[in-house]
């Protein structure tokens, strides 16, 4: 009996110790950290730049916190139209999403992706024409010998269904058409990889995975390149968004008006192996519709 | 072919499949190790990972999955033990007990995905908690409950009865038996068992990418109040594990010395599930001499 | 009188005791099974959602081969939803990986618990416990940097497929099949060794003939534990298998599993819409196939019981 109950002693002791320390640990927390902080979550693919922006941002503005959490675009719009985060990130225009209200979103765009078509480097071609890189997708053209490569049997490889990626190629390059059912990868270092060992395999990347283990495409004469974007004459890109609900408000207009700053789209934007939304010379609209600046 | 060479044949063919799993095993650790270890340092084990530069660590994502595992045991051991005592103990054959076991038969071969995803839904979005640890903990947890249920249930019913009828002899109550006579004795693989779910609930990927989430905020490694946001010790910060960096880097790494640092991380990872079935057994026999004084 | 009466009648302080334990232990009890419940609970409504809120009929969805929900056939004018290329992909990995697994399973097994016993105590065993510690993501990676290229220089095509899934779940269950076959062997009582030796059997007609058949039942619980593990594993399975969506026509041409496809999609598609709801059907069926799995252990071990 004795000994029972000096257990439940020692553990009623322990307990309290516990929340002693938990109590007082509360009354000296960081007062200047509770604000409530600035979370972004949503696409992968931007989640480097927004969290390398907010490491910054911290520095410069003590006090701020800044969370980011990827969860991937979906994510990241549902999120933001529920208003359960301050920033929602997303590769894709709100209303190209199913199922999200985008009339209260106000969108903010901070960077510029490039997609370019990777291949097997010996397939024999350098150059497609926008129409031969539908056909090749849409699974019209199945050989490289139809557009003047080596006679290989082409393999597609595709982004899943739903990213970013893939949604900007299906639109910029193929016009909208939808690509034949193909393999599918989640991620661009696995698709590098895929097509750098698969003999005739096809697929495409953001700039940002440029390297030299495969063949780069040049798309109707015209190579892939940061000056083409920004000119206007590479047509596969998109706008890297962030969503708020309803116009930015204190601590988060100031953070994305620091995105939009010059200093950090000098510093870190083209680091990351984006396009600064600075050097654009056109815009672009939803619909493709291009504005010169 | 008579019996007697159709017993060589067996044992030779039972001896070579015993030596291939052991070679798998072996070439698979070896494979790892090789391509990991020379990339290991104290700067990579230390230093917080770069997302776009050369030359980040794994430092904050050790961090996490240790705190994420010490979380998560605290929250599912006392719920195991008390669930398998009483499965073992107090436990009448009944529907009710037999719906409760496949239920946790259920639970423990459930989709880590599943877990995960209930987690996301539950508590990110529905309880607002966001990716963060304690959500991750929670996933841990529904994923850990049952493989510790069972291996704890195991372990007590390896007891035998003899020391319980002992307890009754002497008077004492069922619970003080359990209390003071089978849990002691079972201690050692009682041990054995959580450190062994340890290892799995380290290596687990799948059911924190929704919940912990797949970011790692720098931590201020000075500041040891729990409910500051940058303190290692708060439970409402995302943090990535190593096993969801080595799943992340895999796939949307943009960093120049990916590859190094995914092999050098899933060495790691490695290494400390090793350490942790090592010591298991050494606990476990350790802890088996201390207590039965034998 | 009556207060020795009195004494003996009043609960004693070591019944109070053991109610105190008794229910504490309970109430942890109920709460896993509140959990289990509440899972189940929440992915079946979920899951439900895509047939009473998107009125996709159920054997569309279990039948239909064409998977692409975020877009609209043109023939029948409705997503394409049907998720059966992903089961067949999910059932293929499962059995073939359980199929090269279990004869290495039993070797194992019987080289630890009849051959060499020290042998299989002082290696085999924490052989086996380690690759049971390995995390599914490090698999996957062996699985990227190893199963796939070799079988891409020897079947051609991008080495991603069934196969290479198979073979990276095959050592993933591996493990988890050999010590449950242990267990099995070694719950086989002595005597039964003993009576077949001594009428002269050999070693290996005693393990065949004798222990084996006496384990059945166990063995078979083994193997079915394994499958619900390979049919429930996402990451590994996602990294090898190609993931595209199409029924399968061979083995080293990419498909894709549920779990794969799962893990995929719930990032990229928004709560409450139809691309979302039917990612909640797939984890439906991966509950309801766990769910079987178990059923199905239950009653080979019912049949099975040694009397």
């Amino acid at each position: 009996m004795q000994r029972s109950h000096r257990g439940a002693v020692i553990t009623v002791l322990v307990l309290a110790f516990i929340t002693g320390i938990l109590v007082f640990a509360y009354q000296t927390r960081d007062k200047n950290g509770s604000n409530a902080p600035i979370t972004a979550v949503g696409s992968t693919a931007l989640q480097p730049l927004v969290e390398a922006a907010g490491e910054d941002f911290q520095k410069s503005h003590p006090g701020i916190s800044v969370t980011v959490q990827g969860g991937g675009s979906g994510t990241g719009l549902s999120q933001i139209s529920q208003g359960a985060v301050s920033l929602g990130n997303s590769d894709l225009y709100a209303e190209e999403k199913k199922g999200i209200k985008s009339q209260d979103l106000v969108d903010h765009r901070v960077a510029v992706v490039g997609i370019m078509p990777i291949v097997n480097k010996q397939v024999g071609v350098n150059n497609l024409t926008l129409s031969q890189l539908t056909d090749i997708f849409t699974g019209k053209v199945t050989n490289w010998k139809q557009v003047g490569g080596a006679d290989q049997k082409i393999v597609l490889v595709n982004r899943a269904a739903g990213s970013g990626t893939r949604a900007a190629f299906e639109k910029w390059a193929m016009g909208g058409a939808t690509s034949k059912e193909a393999q599918e990868q989640d991620s661009s270092g696995m698709v590098k990889s895929i097509v750098q060992n698969t003999p005739g395999a096809i697929s495409y990347v953001a700039f940002a995975y440029q390297s030299n283990d495969v063949a780069t495409l040049n798309v109707n004469g015209v190579a892939p390149t940061n000056e083409n974007v920004e000119n206007g004459s590479y047509p596969i890109w998109s706008y890297e968004h962030i969503y708020t609900k309803g116009q930015a408000t204190g601590d988060t207009k100031k953070f994305l008006a620091y995105m939009n700053s010059t200093s950090f789209q000098k510093k870190y934007v083209e680091k990351l192996g984006y396009i600064s939304v600075h050097k654009m010379q056109i815009d672009r609209d939803r619909n493709g519709l291009i504005t010169r600046k | 072919m008579n019996a007697k060479t159709a017993d060589k044949v067996a044992t030779g063919v039972i001896y070579t499949i015993a030596a291939s799993v052991a070679l798998v095993l072996i070439a698979m650790l070896a494979f790892i190790l090789v391509r990991g270890l020379p990339h290991l340092s104290w700067h990579f084990l230390t230093a917080p990972a770069r997302s776009f530069e050369a030359g980040g660590g794994i430092g904050i994502q050790l961090f996490n999955s240790f705190y994420l595992l010490i979380l998560a045991m605290l929250i599912s051991f006392p719920i195991a033990l008390g669930a398998a005592i009483y499965l073992n103990e107090y436990a009448k054959p009944s529907l009710f007990i037999n719906i409760v076991r496949t239920a946790i038969e259920v639970m423990s071969s459930l989709p880590s995905v599943v877990v995960g995803l209930f987690g996301f839904l539950i508590f990110v979005v529905k309880f607002h908690l966001g990716f963060s640890i304690l959500s991750g903990a929670i996933a841990l947890t529904i994923f850990n409950l049952p493989i510790l249920t069972r291996s704890i249930e195991t372990s007590l019913s390896q007891i035998p009865n003899l020391q319980r009828e002992a307890g009754a002899a002497l008077g004492l109550s069922r619970f003080e038996t359990v209390i003071h006579i089978i849990l002691p004795a079972s201690v050692p693989s009682i041990v054995t068992g959580v450190v062994i779910s340890a290892g799995r609930v380290f290596g687990e990927a799948a059911a924190l990418i929704y919940t912990a989430g797949q970011s790692a905020p720098a931590l201020n490694f000075a500041d040891w109040n729990p409910f500051n946001m940058a303190s290692p010790l708060s439970p409402f910060r995302p943090a990535e594990t190593l096993a969801v960096h080595i799943w992340k880097i895999n796939s949307e790494g943009i960093m120049p010395d990916l590859s190094a640092v995914s092999a050098g991380a899933s060495a790691v990872l490695i290494i400390v599930v090793l350490l942790f079935n090592f010591s298991a057994r050494r606990l476990g026999t350790l802890l088996y001499k201390k207590l039965t004084n034998s | 009188m009556d207060l020795i009466t009195e004494k003996i009648k009043k609960t004693s302080l070591s019944t109070k005791q053991d109610r105190f334990g008794k229910f504490i232990s309970i109430s942890a009890l109920i709460l896993i099974s509140a959990i289990v419940v509440l899972i189940f609970a929440f992915v079946i409504t979920r899951g439900i959602a895509t047939f009473t809120t998107n009125k996709v009929s159920v054997t569309d969805f279990l039948f239909g081969t064409n998977w692409n929900p975020s877009v609209v056939d043109k023939k029948t004018g409705l997503p394409g939803v049907g998720a059966l290329p992903l089961i067949v992909g999910s059932m293929a990995v499962t059995f073939l990986a359980a199929i090269i697994a279990t004869p290495f399973a039993i070797g194992t097994a019987v080289f630890m618990t009849e051959i060499s016993k020290k042998r299989g105590a002082k290696i085999m065993q924490p052989v086996i416990e380690l690759l049971v510690g390995i995390p599914s993501v490090v698999y996957g990676v062996i699985g990227l940097t190893v199963v796939v290229p070799v079988i891409r220089s020897i079947f051609g095509g991008t080495g991603l497929g069934i196969l290479s899934g198979t073979i990276v779940l095959f050592v993933m269950i591996l493990p988890t099949i050999t010590s449950m076959t242990v267990d099995t062997l070694k719950g086989v009582p002595r005597h039964y060794r003993e009576s077949a030796l001594a009428i002269g059997a050999t070693r290996w007609q005693m393990i065949y003939k004798v222990v084996l058949r006496a384990a059945i039942p166990g063995i078979l619980t083994a193997i079915v534990f394994g499958m619900a593990r390979a049919f429930g594993e996402a990451l590994a399975v996602q990294m090898v298998i190609g993931n595209a969506a199409n029924m399968p026509n061979s083995l080293v041409s990419p498909a894709a599993t549920l779990t794969s496809v799962l893990t995929m999609g719930i990032g990229n598609t928004v709560m409450g819409s139809l691309q979302n709801n039917v990612l909640w059907s797939l984890a439906m069926i991966l509950l309801l196939m766990s769910l079987i799995f178990n059923v199905l252990i239950r009653m080979i071990g019912r049949k099975g019981e040694m009397k």
